[in-house]
């Protein structure tokens, strides 16, 4: 085990948490949030400059060879300042799939664009009734001739409303829940029939409803053989969104232990009570249970055992939104008033947590998971 | 001891259910199902119906135009507007102002307000937190300084819930700054939101919504005769009122009717392939939401029935039913919106809102999922927060 991170991550660290502190403060996200896409195109290009896009993405490709681990430090970056741009949705989500199930043409084609920030990918799965169930798929894709045509819903698609492509799963044989006869598809943003209906998130982060109406799609990957991807795929982005999980309970823990020292009530600061004390350890304790597990999800990301993988995957799970949600309910609860108001961070970070917890299943249902292999 | 309703009550519980169904328009149930708040022509038209019935001061003897019912029975009554999805009657009038006016207030007072306060025609609202005073709230600085027979008053207010929609707002104000200790200068003056002086800004809060407010008060001139109570004495009325409102906050009711909601989605949405509703994880959870309402019921009869009436004495064990009351409204919220899952994340009430004549994004239920939810969690802060809460235990109740 060594907790210690390289030179490279150190400064990978350093030079993405400057870049943030300069451009990322309360209101320049009011003003992000307020642009064309919902984020800052202009970071975004700074993000492709200083080579995060590629972060994931294998040299070859034009990335910069990185781990899941250097995906967790970005992303805890990302959440202390609750960054909109859409890295978990393009480089984490959209390019893992890529990489895992795309031809080599597909890869040449996609990552290095990717990497450079021209192209953004978005990962079209969730539908409406499937909740978290990870296998609900109603979509479908048809063989006519040699082209794919696709026909269906897709519900909660980060970023899906900016993506000039999109990771589209489909069945393309089997009834509405089987394992079997799911498939990935590369759709292009301005296909025809495809239309596509964005949105803030209550986090204000973009996500779009899609729908699918005789649209072409390319192939990615084998026929029926889309659920392992498309597993792996959700596995990053759990452990990514943990970690940027952890970052927003960072701030929200250094938000209250300040408010704590300058808040006067009853002739002295509200820290002085050792109510507030104890709370205070309390959501410590919490977020560092809650960065073990993000660590744990970090390391398991590519874990080639399955079954493995997707347990430890689940205890990150638990672990994270549990320790999200204790932090992010004190936050609220320490600060008062304010602490409930639009005009205040703490507000903003207790609903990105809050969206962690209840995306690619929340704490009850992976709950169930590890519970069903109880021996 | 009998811990069952008699006959009686479930009589009258039946009766009160039949009123609301037979009475409350549909479109408003159906927003309160939904999740929606109430808006303030509902509140008002809803009120007046009860009103019209001799029931919206549920709480009131029936010398002020209540209906004098029995604690069990206004207990009930509350119980059936909440299950209903009734609009709630405006506690700031009903259970707030209502009954300061009949324990402080002069005659002349009394026979303006009341009857007003019960139609609804004034929509009260509640000054009394400050910028610098929340939990200390005898901090408050809002200076009111007698001018002949007016007060000019100066100050800010903060956290004025629904001051937007308010005709008259109770105030605590600072009327000797002087005093030895901080609670004897204060007073309590009724304030007349239409008089020049006065600015209302809106808070937005985590939900979206506008519910909250800042209140401005620039040289505003108040008579003197809407003062309630001897001059310096208000502190003596806030205590009164804070005791009220706590065990108002509890909201039983909406609890259960947020269980009940919970558990009808969850017949209507999945989890592996089975109504979420015989996932057992979901059961035991719904069953540990049973048995503390069922604790908290107990309990609020036990402290409405024993309580004192003695003036400016309020039951330290209401404290008990603001805590467990407001927990468990924050776990039903909870409770509720985890059943939606990853829809209940999306923004849409706000998009649907902002633009008319949209088509829904999704199922009905599912924009108004997470407000409730975000907006709840200021139910552990407002009427005096859960940790001030447990303070008052510790020191009332077991003198530590
Ligand atoms: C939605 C909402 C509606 C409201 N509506 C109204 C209204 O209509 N009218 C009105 O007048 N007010 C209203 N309030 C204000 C409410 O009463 C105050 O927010 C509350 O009293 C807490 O004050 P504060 O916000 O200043 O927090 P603070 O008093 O600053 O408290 C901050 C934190 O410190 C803790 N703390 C403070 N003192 C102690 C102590 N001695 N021991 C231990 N912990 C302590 C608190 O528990 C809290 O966690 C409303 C508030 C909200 C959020």
């Amino acid at each position: 085990m060594d907790f210690e991170l390289s030179e490279d991550q150190r400064l990978l660290k350093d030079s993405i948490s400057r870049l943030l502190s300069d451009n990322y403060g309360f209101a320049a996200r009011r003003g992000y949030m307020a642009e064309a896409n919902g984020y800052s195109a202009k970071l975004w290009e700074q993000y492709a400059e200083l080579g995060l896009l590629g972060l994931p993405i294998d040299e070859k490709y034009g990335g910069f060879g990185g781990g899941p681990v250097d995906v967790m430090l970005v992303m805890e970056e990302f959440g202390r300042v609750m960054a909109l741009e859409p890295f978990l949705a393009s480089v984490v989500l959209g390019a893992t799939a890529v990489k895992l199930a795309g031809s080599e043409s597909q890869k040449s084609m996609i990552l290095p664009a990717v990497a450079a920030g021209q192209v953004k990918l978005a990962f079209a799965h969730g539908e409406q009734q499937a909740r978290h169930d990870m296998t609900d798929v109603l979509t479908t894709a048809k063989k006519d001739g040699n082209a794919w045509v696709l026909d269906g819903a897709k519900s909660v698609v980060l970023h899906g409303d900016c993506a000039d492509k999109l990771v589209v799963s489909a069945r393309t044989s089997g009834g509405r829940r089987d394992a079997g006869g799911l498939t990935l598809f590369l759709v292009d943003g301005s296909a025809s029939g495809l239309a596509r209906r964005g949105y803030a998130l209550r986090d204000g982060s973009r996500a779009a409803e899609i729908s699918l109406t005789g649209v072409k799609g390319e192939l990615l990957g084998a026929v029926d053989g889309g659920l392992a991807v498309i597993e792996r795929v959700i596995q990053a982005g759990i452990a990514a969104l943990g970690a940027e999980a952890v970052g927003c309970m960072e701030a929200m823990h250094a938000m209250t232990l300040d408010y704590m020292k300058t808040r006067q009530q009853f002739g002295k600061a509200i820290g002085q009570n050792q109510v507030m004390q104890h709370k205070a350890a309390d959501m410590l304790i919490a977020m560092e249970q809650g960065r073990s597990m993000a660590m744990l999800a970090a390391m398991m990301v590519d874990e080639e055992d399955a079954e493995e993988r997707a347990h430890h995957i689940s205890l990150a799970k638990v672990g994270v939104g549990q320790a999200g949600r204790h932090v992010s309910q004190s936050a609220v609860q320490m600060h008062g008033g304010i602490g409930m108001t639009e005009e205040y961070a703490v507000g903003h970070y207790f609903r990105r947590v809050m969206t962690f917890e209840h995306l690619w299943g929340d704490t009850s249902f992976h709950l169930g998971l590890i519970a069903d292999k109880v021996a | 001891m009998d811990l069952r309703f008699s006959k009686e009550d479930e009589d009258f519980r039946q009766e009160v259910r039949t009123f609301i169904n037979e009475n409350l328009p549909a479109d408003i149930r159906e927003r309160s199902r939904l999740g929606y708040g109430a808006r303030k022509e509902d509140t008002v038209a809803w009120q007046r119906i009860l009103n019209k019935k001799g029931w919206a001061a549920y709480s009131w003897p029936v010398e002020y135009g209540g209906p004098g019912w029995s604690p069990t029975q206004r207990m009930i009554f509350q119980e059936e507007i909440m299950m209903g999805n009734a609009p709630e009657v405006l506690g700031f009038n009903i259970t707030m102002i209502g009954p300061v006016l009949m324990q402080f207030a002069t005659q002349e007072q009394k026979d303006y307000f009341l009857p007003r306060a019960r139609n609804l025609d004034d929509w009260w609202c509640q000054g009394f937190s400050e910028p610098g005073a929340g939990s200390d709230l005898a901090s408050l600085k809002t200076a009111a300084v007698r001018d002949g027979d007016e007060y000019v008053v100066n100050g800010q207010k903060i956290w004025t819930s629904t001051a937007h929609n308010a005709d008259w707002c109770f105030v605590l104000v600072r009327t000797d700054p002087h005093a030895k200790k901080r609670q004897e200068g204060i007073s309590f003056i009724l304030v007349d939101m239409k008089t020049p002086g006065i600015t209302v800004r809106p808070i937005i809060s985590i939900d979206g919504s506008h519910h909250l407010n800042e209140v401005f008060f620039d040289n505003v001139r108040v008579p003197v005769k809407n003062r309630i109570y001897e001059e310096n004495r208000g502190w003596d009325v806030a205590k009164f009122l804070l005791g009220n409102e706590r065990t108002g906050i509890a909201r039983l009711g909406k609890s259960k009717e947020r269980l009940a909601y919970a558990k009808e989605l969850a017949r209507e949405v999945q989890q592996h392939g089975r109504p979420l509703i015989e996932d057992p994880a979901f059961r035991r959870r719904a069953a540990q939401i049973e048995v503390d309402l069922k604790a908290l019921e107990l309990t609020q009869l036990r402290v409405v029935s024993a309580k004192k009436k003695e003036a400016g004495k309020p039951d330290p064990f209401s404290s008990i039913l603001k805590i467990k009351g407001t927990e468990l409204l924050q776990e039903t919220s909870e409770f509720v919106m985890d059943v939606g899952g990853p829809l209940a994340m999306p923004g849409w009430a706000k998009e649907l809102a902002a633009m008319s004549n949209q088509p829904p994004y999704g199922p009905d239920w599912a924009p108004a999922m997470a407000g409730p939810y975000l907006m709840l969690r200021a139910a552990s802060i407002y009427g005096g927060t859960n940790e001030i809460q447990k303070n008052i235990l510790t020191k009332a109740v077991l003198g530590l």
